[in-house]
């Protein structure tokens, strides 16, 4: 049997919520015999973080969960940066984890001294931008624990990541959120939901939805197999993308009732066009609330 | 075959003008299709090659006004001039057209929002009127992103500005006003402003 790849887990600023979200990966049973986890602050391994910051490990990856904070937050004795600084430099592939790992996330918005690794923001100025070449980021809030089971089984395959320009992987955040939304017909005839957890109608027009711009595939690759945010009711909060989050996540800003932002890569016009011609019609089977 | 298509789009404009002219002076429903004919020339039958009924022709009148008044606004929010300046070409345009090709407006005025059950089957809501709607948009929503204008209902806006151009446009048609749209172009443009912009802008 071929050995298997050393996984070590670091956490930075978090709120462990990447942790937890992973601990859901159906495939949970199969990974831990696949894969041998050195350090995972969550459950048992053979080290405990004051060994693992007293010697030095050899690994395969490291995931980092949580924002960088050069100073000032010290793990088992040592800060927290210069343990996962040392351990970047070993780790022959860094998998960061949720947000605030990848871009600086909502631990940024608490102390503007946080960053991601790679990236600050949109910036390339992460505290290990130095290692960008052997990061990927898997941004959420929480990460979709599917999309870390990706990234652990490409590189047990020993295939390569497609990357974005965030080094986001191509295969999970190259299309928006809004492919696979089950409301895509009421966006398209603009209809809105009026409510959060209804059944029908768009978030998108007055509830804040950020969807149609958000990188994610969350309505492809379903939470917990079954559901997403919009299948729910509530709208996309933008948690894959660097800079979030932003503010008055459920509603829409408009300029002059004119959404702010379009749906990725749809110039105004032709955005003003299509919706003024959309909403001439009132469709009954739409409009009507079945519930 | 170029030059068939090019004349046969030009014949096409000759007919939307002279049923333009004929709606706005008598009314869509007095005006008929062998009058609108008559006018240029041309044999009832071959009109219908054109448009296949009155109501069509209505609808294509209409569409042409908004592509046109779509075109020079569009040339407007493309330069790079205050909103202030924006306003006042986009109140020029309006009472130029309104001074020189009054049917334009009369048209706007009295067949297409009079008459609403002839658009009902083609034109439902806007969407004849998408062109102009859509430039106006832009023009606004440009408006308060640079934040010279004061954040709104876009309808709230809309009608200030349109429906003031329209109401004084109505008035020179009833004769009302004692001199020429025109001379008042320069203080409504202000009065537009002064209503529309945002607390922060200039005076």
């Amino acid at each position: 049997m071929a050995r298997r790849p050393r996984v070590l887990w670091l956490q930075g600023v978090t709120c462990n919520g990447d942790s937890h979200s992973f601990l859901n990966a159906s495939e949970m049973p199969q990974i831990l015999e696949k894969f041998h986890f050195v350090y995972h602050p969550l459950f048992e391994t053979g080290y405990t973080l004051e060994s693992i910051a007293k010697e030095y490990f050899d690994i395969d990856i490291l995931v980092i969960e949580g924002g960088l904070l050069k100073k000032g937050f010290k793990r088992a004795g040592v800060e927290s940066f210069e343990l996962i600084e040392r351990y970047a430099s070993i780790a022959k592939q860094i998998v960061c984890a949720g947000n605030c790992a990848s871009f600086g996330g909502i631990s940024r918005k608490m102390d503007r001294n946080v960053t991601g690794a790679a990236f600050c923001e949109q910036e390339p100025t992460g505290l290990l931008a130095s290692y960008s070449s052997k990061i990927i980021n898997l941004p959420g809030c929480p990460i979709h624990p599917q999309w870390l089971v990706y990234a652990l089984e490409m590189n047990r395959h020993g295939q390569t990541i497609e990357l974005d320009e965030f080094r986001r992987p191509v295969e999970l955040y190259g299309y928006t959120v809004h492919e696979g939304c089950t409301r895509n017909e009421y966006f398209e005839w603009k209809i809105d939901a009026k409510g959060f957890g209804v059944r029908e109608g768009c978030l998108f027009y007055e509830h804040g939805c950020q969807g149609p711009f958000t990188h994610g595939s969350c309505n492809k690759i379903l939470w917990g197999g079954v559901s997403s945010k919009t299948r729910a009711g509530m709208p996309c909060i933008g948690c894959t993308e660097p800079g979030f989050p932003s503010t008055n996540l459920f509603e829409t800003k408009t300029l002059m009732s004119i959404p702010a932002k379009m749906p990725l890569g749809v110039p105004k016009r032709a955005y003003l066009t299509m919706t003024g011609i959309a909403k001439a019609f009132k469709i009954e089977r739409l409009e009507k609330k079945k519930f | 075959m170029k030059i068939k298509t090019e004349k046969k789009r030009q014949r096409r404009v000759e007919i939307l003008l002279a049923a333009l002219e004929l709606f706005s002076q008598r009314g869509y429903y007095v005006t008929t299709m062998p009058e609108i004919a008559k006018k240029i020339q041309m044999s009832v039958g071959n009109l219908y090659n054109y448009f296949s009924s009155k109501e069509d022709l209505a609808q294509a009148i209409i569409q042409y006004i908004s592509q046109m008044l779509a075109e020079k606004i569009h040339d407007v929010n493309n330069q790079p001039i205050s909103v202030k300046e924006k306003i006042r070409q986009i109140v020029k345009i309006y009472f130029d057209i309104a001074a020189d090709q009054p049917q334009m407006i009369e048209y706007f005025l009295r067949i297409y929002l009079a008459n609403r059950e002839v658009f009902s089957d083609g034109c439902e809501g806007m969407i004849c009127v998408a062109p102009f709607m859509t430039e106006i948009m832009v023009f606004f929503e440009e408006g308060v992103r640079a934040e010279d204008l004061r954040n709104q209902d876009f309808f709230s806006a809309f009608g200030l500005f349109m429906g003031y151009l329209g109401g004084m446009a109505f008035l020179k048609g009833e004769n009302v006003l004692p001199k020429e749209l025109q001379s008042y172009s320069d203080e409504i443009a202000e009065n537009i402003y002064r209503a529309l912009k945002s607390d922060g802008a200039p005076a």
